[in-house]
């Protein structure tokens, strides 16, 4: 009880006095987090959204794959990445192991089954019905599909939002692809292993309640415009 | 619009048309029991579901399968269905949509909505979003927004299932209204056959995927010329 206190403090003091070290981190976690989850929402929403107007009968493998997919552990994911960027992967002439970069193509990996299948199951609830309207009213493909996606958009915003969840807190694979190097790589969750493993308790709780801070900020935006939305 | 020797078959035969000509500025009830064809028979008109087979010639030309014909071709008409599904917007962008999907330019738009807002009389509820209006509201919706860009074939699917009288009448009224003053050619899928005696000019009535009998409504309702027509229409038990 002592040491959470103590960590509340210690999450205060940090970012009361900016903490340059604390803001370099933040806002690589940031940087990192946001960009996968942009970079997977433009992979994940078109992809569900045509798998989710197809008939479930003639996408059964591709749902099983993603479902599996979704729920994988980050440090599987992670190690994947890890193979494939390696020097000795096929990718790793690019150098971008133990990069920012690694770590944002490690999220986007996670990330983008999370929100393709919860696009796919948001669109499959009326998708077909809202195509067809377009199509009687004349839309041609990339319209009736555009209204498709406008339509099923807070389905898709809470996909998106569960996708950044995920990235946000996930340690297993940045810490793998990325190495926590200080100045460089380290984010809040690898910086909250490590602190830890250090007996730095009270930073840990620090870092931890701001990144549950952050998270909350960031979803109550999100889950604003989506309430929003559906209010007005 | 003329269907010859159409048939739609899934798992079995669905529906077989030898013939079928809708003419310019009729209004067409098609009545049957549940199950008989009569949605699929609309879908396959409105090109919203390919047929197994057959040929479609629209003002005497066959229509071709290129997917640019069959929406020009779906472009003059409007469909309204069974169960009336508006885009979660306002009312004045869901009667829009159809203009917009035609690139019309945005005076044109305002003048169309409009005026049809205030003929439809739910100009007080342009800016509402569609989502929160009544069962007959949004079905008045609906039409409008499928006549909004003066289609040549308006069809109905059951268009006042589960309406108050109220709105029923609302809504005839306007279906004769636009078929008298725009010279729109209606189809109308109905179970009820009240309905489809007071609005078509023409019944056809379908049982187990085939056109049983087609004619004036008149004839249709004081002179069929099959047993199992007259006994639907006088609400018997058909086998």
């Amino acid at each position: 009880m002592l040491d959470l206190l103590d960590g509340l403090i210690e999450a205060f003091s940090l970012i009361i006095a900016l903490d340059p070290d604390l803001i370099q981190i933040v806002f690589l976690s940031l940087r990192v987090s946001l960009t996968a989850i942009i970079v997977s929402t433009l992979l994940a929403v078109p992809l569900g959204t045509l798998l989710g107007l197809k008939p479930e009968k003639k996408t059964r493998l591709f749902n099983k794959i993603i479902f599996t997919f979704m729920g994988m552990p980050p440090v599987v994911g992670g190690l994947i990445i890890y193979l494939l960027l390696s020097r000795m992967g096929p990718f790793g002439v690019l150098g971008l192991l133990y990069s920012p970069s690694a770590m944002i193509i490690a999220q986007v990996f996670l990330a983008t089954p999370i929100i393709t299948g919860l696009t796919m199951v948001g669109i499959r609830a009326k998708g077909s019905a809202v195509e067809e309207t377009a199509r009687s009213l004349g839309a041609g493909s990339y319209l009736a599909a555009w209204t498709v996606v406008r339509e099923a958009r807070f389905a898709i915003l809470g996909a998106v939002i569960t996708g950044f969840g995920r990235v946000i807190a996930e340690v297993g694979a940045v810490m793998l692809v990325g190495g926590n190097i200080a100045g460089r790589t380290r984010v809040m969750t690898t910086a909250i292993v490590l602190e830890t493993r250090k007996g730095n308790f009270e930073l840990a709780i620090g870092l931890g309640v701001i990144l549950l801070l952050l998270s909350f900020i960031i979803n109550s935006v999100l889950y604003n415009i989506q309430k929003g939305g559906k209010s007005n | 619009m003329k269907l010859e020797n159409i048939n739609k078959e899934y798992d079995r035969e669905v529906l077989r048309v030898d013939s079928l000509e809708l003419n310019k500025g009729l209004i067409y009830g098609i009545i049957g029991p549940s199950g008989a064809g009569k949605s699929t028979l609309l879908r396959i008109i409105n090109l919203l579901t390919s047929p197994s087979q057959g040929a479609y010639y629209f003002h005497g030309q066959p229509i071709l399968k290129s997917s640019r014909e069959l929406i020009n071709l779906q472009r003059k008409m409007g469909l309204v269905f069974q169960k009336t599904l508006l885009f979660s917007d306002s009312v004045w962008n869901n009667v829009a949509y159809g203009l917009k999907a035609r690139g019309c330019c945005r005076e044109e738009i305002n003048d169309r909505v409009g005026l049809l807002l205030d003929q439809v009389g739910l100009s007080d509820l342009a800016k509402r979003r569609a989502d929160t209006l009544s069962g007959g509201e949004a079905q008045r919706v609906a039409i409008a927004r499928s006549v909004a860009y003066d289609p040549e074939l308006l069809l109905l699917d059951e268009p006042t299932a589960n309406l108050d009288p109220y709105n029923i009448e609302l809504i005839e009224e306007m279906i004769a209204t636009l078929n008298r003053e725009k010279d729109i050619t209606v189809v109308i899928v109905t179970h009820n056959v009240f309905q489809a005696r007071r609005i078509a000019d023409k019944v056809i009535f379908i049982d187990k995927g085939e056109i049983v009998e087609m004619g004036s409504a008149e004839k249709i309702f004081t002179d069929p010329e099959y047993e199992k027509t007259r006994l639907y229409v006088e609400g018997k038990v058909i086998s």
